[in-house]
Parts: C-alpha cells; structure tokens; sequence
C-alpha cells in the first residue's frame, strides 16, 4: 500500500510572544516546527505501513528552509520525502494549495492511503485536506481519532471520526484521504540511527514546473482570496483579582457572574 | 506574479516594518530591509513604513465572470439529530444585516430527509426563500451527497455569498463545495462586513491562535464568496413564527451507488461534551492532580448546567478523555461564562479559550499567566474554592 503524508512547517507558537509596547507578534527567533497534527498523520502513516505493508512517502510544501520537517520524517521512518518548493506557489491561499499538493501527490504516481494533520495551527483553516481529497476525486474522512481497520484486497477502510457529541464510525472505499486529530495515536520520536539517517539524505526538491503545475492556478494568482488586512486584536482588558478573604472573594464572585445574566 | 518592492535609497533602516509582519519575513541587511520567501503579500508593513518605501505589486485579475449573475445571501441551514444548530439561526440574523446593506434576499438552503420542520424555523428566523433538497440518501451528513446537492443549487441558482457554521459538519462539507466551485472559502470567521465601495464580503478571522486578526476578500473573478463563521460570534436573532417564505425544490441529482462512504454507527460519548453549543464551560487543568480529582469540576458544572473542559496537560496526563480538551490541539470554545480551575493558561490554551464573554481564573499561583486575561481571578487552591463557589452557587439558585 503507498500511504501519502502532506505535511506543513509552522512557527512554533509556544515561542511567539507579544511585544507589550507595539501589541504585535515578535516573530524574532521563533522556532519552526512540523505542524503537530501532522506528527499524528506521520505517526498513523508507520503504522499503517506496518500493519499492511507498503510505503509512506511524504510531502511538504514551503521555502526551502520547511526541508526540516522531512529530515524528522525521515529521521522516525518514512521511506520518502519531497520538498515541494518554489517562489510561484507565494501567496497560496487553501485553494491554490490544495491544487498544489494535488498535482505533487499526482506526480509522485497517487496514493492508496493519504494522511494530513486536521489543521495546521498557523492558518487554522482545516481546508487543504477537503480541498485535495476533492480534486483526486476520492472521499475524504475528517476528524479521524481511529482508523479501526483497513481491508487491502477489498479497498475499504473503516474509521471512527470525532463529532461534537460522540463518534461517528465510518466505512470508505480506498484510495481515500484521512484527516487526523490529536487522540488517535502517540507519535514516536526518532532513532539516534534515524537521525543520521536523515541528516545525510539527499532530499528531492520539486517546483511548480516539476509538479506540472498551470501557474494560473497556483501562488496568489490562482487564490480567490486575499489578505487585505493584517492587524492585533485588542489586548483582552479584565486581570482584575479579588482580593481578601476567601469568605469575602467567593460570594463577590458569584455577585459578578449572577449580575451577567449569563448563569440560568 | 505580485512583488513586495522596498526602495533601499528611501529606507532608512528604521526597522518599524520588522514588527508589523506577521510572517516573520522582514529582516535587515546593510541596515536596509529586505524581504524573504516567506511573504504572502498582506500588506502590513506597507502601512507602518513611515517613508513610504515599501510598496506591494499586485498583479490585476481580470474580472472573467460576469459578477451582476451572482445574488442573494445564502445560509446553510445545519440540523444535527432532529434540531436545526444554533448557528444557523446566528447566521441568519447576521446574514439579514449582510442581506440589506446589498439590497438582496436572505435565503435558507437545507437538505435531509424530510426537512419540513427546518424549512419553516429558517423562515421564522428571517429567510424569505429556503432551497430545499430531500432525498432518503440526505437522511444524515455525509460529504458526497451533501456537497453533491449544495454545488447542484449553487450552479443553478448563483448566490453571492454563502454562510457556514464552522462546526464539524460545515468545515467538511464547505471545502468540498468551495473546491468543486473553485470559489474561496474564508475558514472560521468571526466577523462579517460589507465594503461600501465595492460591495464585496469583508471577512473577518483569527490566525496564529487568535494573536493576529486578518481581513480577507474574495476577487471578483471568483464567485459566490463562502465563509464558515464561528458558532456563538453572533446573537441569537428573534423568531417570528408569523413570517412567511418561498419555498424552491430541487431534486438530489445522485444515486446511492456513488456515495462512497457509509456511516455504520454512532457512538454517544459516555459523558455529553458539546463545548461548541455550552454556554458555560468549567474546564480543569494540571493543579487537578489526578483523574478520580475531575469530579471537583463535574460537581460545579452540573450545579450550572456547565460542559466539561480540560487543558492539555490534564488531557495527556490521561485524567479526562481527549474530547474535552480546549485549546490549540483541541477544541476552540467561546462560551458566555468560562471557568479556568488550575490551569496556569499557556498561549496554547488561551488560543482556543480567550475569545469567551467572561473569563474565571481560579489558581494557586497568583503569577500564572491566566490571570492576565481572567475577566475575575482568584488566587487559591481549587479544592477549597471550588467547592465554596458550589455550595454558593447551589443556594443562589436553589438547586
């Protein structure tokens, strides 16, 4: 079975920070990681290629830079990895990319099994995996927190996706693409071996004319939409700690709630 | 292709533009700046550049479609186990306020089995058309069937914009329906407006954890313009039963056979979570201490009528399911009244949290980080707090 991951580099938010005087995001020095429900896609990937055999190929699309990402792929076992980079794709909104991704995951001969990170916590938008699943024209599952079993021959798999108030348990025809939340496995960390590994790799760049990309429909170009405006919400006011007697802070406290009419 | 040009002779090195950018791909060299691959063009540091050497380069679309087809305000009208979700009657009011500024119609679109009940409860919350597609296949969500019906309206009948509640069901379906469209699709807005020049949607959304704000629009050689908006940003808007609509029936153009997934079962989780619809949320952290400890937060919430949150580190330290986690990994949450009990509130969890109306701290350590942005922080241990804050509550409201 060859399994795709698409995978993305993100800003490691735990080292954003806020500076106090312009209210704006200091990005000086900020780590980048890989997208960490994408460490579950990967994770899920291994073992489903152990499980039933196969391939896990990985893909990432960034600046030049995002090859990080794939060396710790690598470094925990993933057979191949593809760095889909070029300055066309710039500007990409969730449409562009997904078409992006589509045409590299075309390129590299298609999938049975596609995994991706529900969202990448950047963006937030949880659209490229829609948006690829539909252009390959398979089904898509979003949410999964279980792959429950896959039936190689028959080219079916069935999942448990996370709903709002329970789980939904879902059969699909193969090849299909899967989105993942945090609950469906641990990921494991890289062998010391896998690390060299992966440090000495050679890894294969593609861009939009590799990918046979029409360059009307990638970058900003191919967007719908654009970024019009950039700004910092206001700082939340409030910080107010009651202070005194717990005898005295508890009943002011449920004054203040009782007084929102918001507690029925 | 579009191009950020910084003019060197102009710059003077300022740095001002450094902060603005919330990409991180301003840098300086030779005390000039220049700019890297991570540019997506927003723009920002045009506006902070107090020289006016920076500019943007856009490359102008051509206006391909004829945009004068596309009409009319369209909600989709989302129903869950026999009762519509209240953000589709929130999207109708704020869809009414879009629908007038445009001088168009505000329509409902809903698809199930039998919807007849839904139809009449998007009229009574303000649609004057509903678009309605039954069909046994249409009996429960599925993303074939439904982005099937969805695009088969949308071609047929040309909306302007259409709205989506970001709910599980919505960011499935609306990616499948803005591509198939190849429309753009603003994901998890909170804020609707519309420009008064062009008429276009201004859309409104959080990004990196909600510590940048970004206004999005669509071009218009791209129509209908899709969001999906955050359930609980808009009020619930009245409900006129006296109100009276068209009704539009289109018939589902697909056959089970195509559909590719079947649902085999639900699962109801062994405790309700739904953080989407609470109103209050009582969520515990790491100075919960251990799993069989949560009741302290279960015993409060039930006194309210409260769901049930939890942080991160509560969530891994396998106290409580991972389906009550809030925050960056989990679940974003905006209830009207959110209760932090031991939870020191690290940007992560402040990401899917710090948008709620009124925010309760209630921490040992009087440093941690929660208490900046706690509407009301008290400073004590839980197990002696909450359980004062209970037995309060409990005669407040007699229960």
């Amino acid at each position: 079975m060859k399994i795709v991951v698409c995978v993305k580099q993100v800003p490691d938010t735990t080292d954003v920070k806020i500076n106090p005087e312009t209210n704006t995001l200091v990005r000086e020095g900020v780590a980048s990681i890989t997208n960490p429900f994408d460490e579950f896609a990967i994770e899920e990937g291994l073992r489903t290629k152990e499980k039933y055999g196969g391939e896990v190929h990985v893909i990432t699309m960034g600046p030049p830079q995002a090859i990080e990402v794939l060396k710790n792929a690598l470094a925990v076992g993933c057979d191949k990895v593809y760095l889909v980079s070029d300055k066309a794709f710039a500007g990409a909104d969730t449409l562009a990319t997904a078409y992006a991704v589509t045409k590299t995951i075309e390129h590299i001969g298609g999938a049975d099994l596609i995994f991706c990170g529900k969202q990448a916590i950047d963006g937030d938008t949880a659209q490229v995996g829609p948006g690829v699943a539909t252009r390959l024209g398979i089904p898509q599952l979003t949410y999964v927190c279980k792959v429950r079993e896959i039936h190689v021959e028959q080219k079916k798999v069935v999942v448990e996706r996370m709903m709002e108030n329970g789980r939904e348990v879902v059969e699909s025809s193969l090849p299909a693409l899967i989105t993942v939340v945090k609950d469906i496995n641990e990921p494991r960390l890289p062998s010391l071996l896998g690390i060299k590994k992966a440090a000495k790799a050679q890894i294969p760049t593609l861009s939009a004319k590799d990918i046979n990309a029409d360059e009307n429909r990638i970058g900003l170009k191919g967007s719908p939409t654009w970024v019009t405006k950039v700004f910092t919400p206001e700082a939340r006011g409030g910080g107010e700690v009651l202070k005194g007697e717990l005898t005295d802070v508890v009943p002011l406290l449920i004054n203040k709630l009782m007084d929102s009419k918001f507690i029925k | 292709m579009a191009r950020l040009l910084i003019d060197q002779e102009t710059c003077t090195g300022c740095e001002a533009c450094i902060p603005s950018c919330p990409f991180g791909a301003l840098s300086m060299k030779d005390r000039i700046a220049v700019v890297d691959e991570k540019c997506t063009f927003c723009g920002a540091c045009v506006d902070v550049c107090p020289v006016t050497a920076i500019t943007l380069e856009k490359d102008e679309k051509a206006v391909t479609i004829d945009t004068s087809a596309y009409k009319d305000v369209w909600i989709f009208v989302e129903h869950e186990q026999g009762k519509v979700s209240s953000v589709s009657f929130e999207l109708l009011g704020e869809g009414r306020k879009l629908a007038d500024v445009l001088g168009c119609k505000l329509c409902g679109f809903v698809f199930g089995k039998e919807v007849e009940e839904f139809v009449k409860e998007a009229i009574a919350y303000g649609a004057e058309k509903v678009y309605v597609t039954e069909s046994p296949l249409l009996e429960y969500y599925r993303t074939d069937p439904f982005a099937c019906a969805a695009v088969n309206l949308i071609r047929k009948y040309k909306p302007e914009i259409v709205l989506f509640g970001a709910t599980v069901q919505g960011r499935d379906f609306a990616g499948t329906v803005a591509t198939t469209l190849e429309a753009g699709l603003t994901a998890d807005c909170t804020g609707l407006d519309i420009d008064p020049e062009t008429k276009y949607l201004k859309q409104t959304r959080p990004a990196f954890g909600g510590n940048i704000m970004a206004t999005i629009l669509d071009y218009p050689n791209y129509r209908p313009q899709m969001s999906t908006v955050r359930p609980k940003v808009f009020p619930m808007p009245a409900r006129d039963g006296s109100r009276t609509g068209e009704v539009i029936r289109e018939s589902l153009p697909m056959t089970e056979d195509q559909i590719r997934t079947k649902v085999l079962e639900f699962i109801k989780g062994a405790e309700a979570v739904n953080l989407a619809d609470a109103e209050i949320i009582v969520s515990g952290g790491r100075g919960i201490g251990n799993a069989e400890n949560f009741k302290v937060i279960r015993e409060l919430a039930s006194v309210l009528g409260a769901a049930v949150g939890a942080s991160r580190a509560a969530v891994d330290a396998g106290w409580i399911p991972y389906e009550h986690q809030v925050g960056q990994t989990g679940r974003t949450v905006r209830p009207k009244i959110y209760i932090a009990c031991g939870i020191s509130g690290s940007i992560q969890h402040q990401a899917g949290m710090k948008t709620s109306d009124i925010i309760v701290a209630i921490n040992k350590d009087p440093e941690a980080p929660i208490f900046k942005i706690a509407t009301y922080g008290v400073v004590g241990d839980l197990f002696t707090v909450i359980p004062m804050v209970k037995e309060e509550f409990k005669k407040r409201l007699g229960r």
